[in-house]
């Protein structure tokens, strides 16, 4: 992961930033230049709610690379209590277990390293309520 | 505008193709449309491609493949549009025909997989997912249409045996195309018990890594006519894109962007589904087979993994569905796989298709659906043979 690259999307990543817009409150995740909602350019900045539904879920037993050492991992989309929706790792849990419609909340933990002396990624993850 | 006929057409063998490089596969292609069209010389080629660069290191591939086939200084473009390259490249020879602005025009598609690793193959094909808020975390593309499964099954009571059918379906189909990857038959049991690889879809729900290209030739009724082809007229085309990133749509059930370009084709061609006799469908997963047949407004939401089960998407089935034998058997080189659609449509309209899969009522309307990423993009066409 080139530093720059991985550095633009701390907000997004480490601190779960969202665009709210000033017209119509349509809710973006990641923050965009103009809504598609009703095409207006203000917006102001709002922190993601950490709770929501899992809305569906997979476990992925043939991982890519950067992320074997997980495997298997699972994933899912979850709607979060404003209505926003985001993909992430299912964490902590059986992945056996899952369920749609389960209560998850965000944590931050770490993503993936490129190798041994490569940058370190955080972000979000989804972890099921009853842990 | 002019109306636009399906000339010629072309495909190799596809497969683990190690003998052969980039070029050699998609000359073989061209060469074989051309020979088929019995045209002698073309205005301009069109190559869908979803990435030369990261498959093989090779970019410029309009300029590249124009060289070796031979076509000194002509017009010569790549698109992409990810795994609907094939389906857009098809379109925009489409009108470049039917504009006026040139007569003969190539319409191809080419992906060479296996020069890569397993895991080469699949960070090129996730190039086409939301790399910064879906791969990062660690998505796959199997991941991502299991995502729909899941769903899918929960919304629908859609089962594992739906899924199977779909597979069970088209390797059947695929064993009679001489032209397929994986010509084997399978069984709703072998395809429920393969291994996982990101639940709930089993290797057996997925599309193969292949190398392939395919090719076909567009023009002008009065030079099909002077050739002496028969009349298969492109009457419909239509293309929507989505939200790239899946967790970003409204419904993980549907794909909006294939209704949207399936009703942009029907208004064209002035048709409903219900005038379709068949169609070739991006069935790049099993799943995806289920929920793009819904999409379309074959079967209605939630019906179509039982349509499947009933055998209505079979050779004698009320809608034959991926009579080449679709992604699953026939091979899915990404760039290359729409065209190949047009090619089985081509071929069941003619009446030419090979080793007994030729639908036995013959044809006389056909629709083709490609797809790219995780339905981010579809192209759909339809054929009517005059
Ligand atoms: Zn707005």
């Amino acid at each position: 992961m080139f530093p720059a690259r991985a550095h633009r999307e701390y907000p997004q990543r480490y601190r779960l930033e969202a665009g709210k817009c000033k017209k119509c409150g349509k809710i973006l995740f990641p923050k965009r230049l103009i809504c598609p909602e009703c095409g207006h350019r203000e917006f102001e900045k709002v922190i993601l709610p950490d709770a929501g539904k899992l809305l569906t879920f997979s476990v992925i037993r043939v991982a890519p690379s950067q992320f074997t050492d997980q495997s298997p991992y699972a994933i899912g989309i979850a709607e979060l209590t404003n209505g926003v929706r985001l993909f992430a790792q299912v964490t902590d849990c059986d992945v056996d277990a899952l369920k749609v419609g389960m209560e998850v909340r965000i944590e931050f933990r770490r993503i993936q390293t490129d190798g041994h002396h490569g940058v370190i990624s955080y972000g979000y993850k989804f972890v099921p309520k009853w842990y | 505008m002019r109306d636009v006929v399906v000339i010629g057409v072309g495909m190799n063998k596809w497969g683990e193709l190690w003998e052969k490089s980039i070029r050699d596969i998609y000359v073989e292609a061209a060469l074989a449309a051309i020979g088929d069209a019995g045209v002698d010389h073309l205005d301009s080629m069109i190559i869908g491609c979803m990435s030369g660069g990261l498959f093989v290191g090779q970019e410029h591939l309009g300029s590249l493949m124009a060289d070796y086939l031979g076509q000194k200084n002509l017009a010569a473009s790549r698109v992409e549009s990810a795994c609907a390259s094939g389906g857009l490249a098809f379109k925009m020879a489409y009108l470049e025909v039917a504009s006026g602005f040139s007569d003969i025009v190539m319409a191809s598609g080419v992906e060479k997989m296996t020069d890569v690793s397993g895991d080469g193959a699949t960070f090129a094909l996730a190039t086409a997912a939301d790399q910064e808020y879906e791969v990062f975390h660690g998505a796959t593309f199997p991941g991502l249409y299991a995502l729909m499964a899941t769903a899918h099954m929960h919304k629908h009571a859609t089962t594992r045996e739906m899924l199977s059918a779909v597979a069970v379906k088209n390797h059947n189909n695929g064993s009679m195309n001489p032209y397929a990857q994986y010509p084997f038959k399978t069984t709703i049991d072998e395809v429920s018990n393969s291994v996982m690889v990101a639940s709930p879809l089993r290797i057996l729900d997925c599309s193969p890594i292949t190398d392939g290209a395919a090719a076909v030739i567009l023009t002008t009724v009065d030079i099909a006519k002077k050739l002496g082809k028969p009349i298969i007229k492109i009457i419909g085309s239509g293309h929507a894109t989505d939200t790239i990133a899946l967790h970003s749509r409204a419904d993980l059930t549907t794909l909006k962007a294939t209704t949207v370009a399936a009703q942009k084709a029907f208004k064209m061609a002035n048709k409903t589904i219900k005038d379709i006799n068949f169609a070739e469908v991006h069935d790049c997963f099993t799943i995806a087979e289920i929920i793009v047949t819904e999409s379309l407004g074959i079967f209605p939401a939630g019906k179509g993994g039982e349509a499947v089960l009933k055998g209505e998407t079979g050779l004698e089935g009320s809608f034959p569905i991926n009579t080449s034998g679709g992604l699953k058997s026939k091979g899915h080189p990404v760039g290359a796989t729409g065209v190949a659609q047009i090619i089985e449509v081509v071929k069941q309209l003619r009446g030419t298709a090979e080793n007994g899969r030729q639908l036995k009522r013959q044809p006389k309307i056909g629709m083709a659906q490609n797809m790219g990423g995780s339905g981010g993009s579809t192209l759909v066409h339809i054929l009517e043979v005059a």
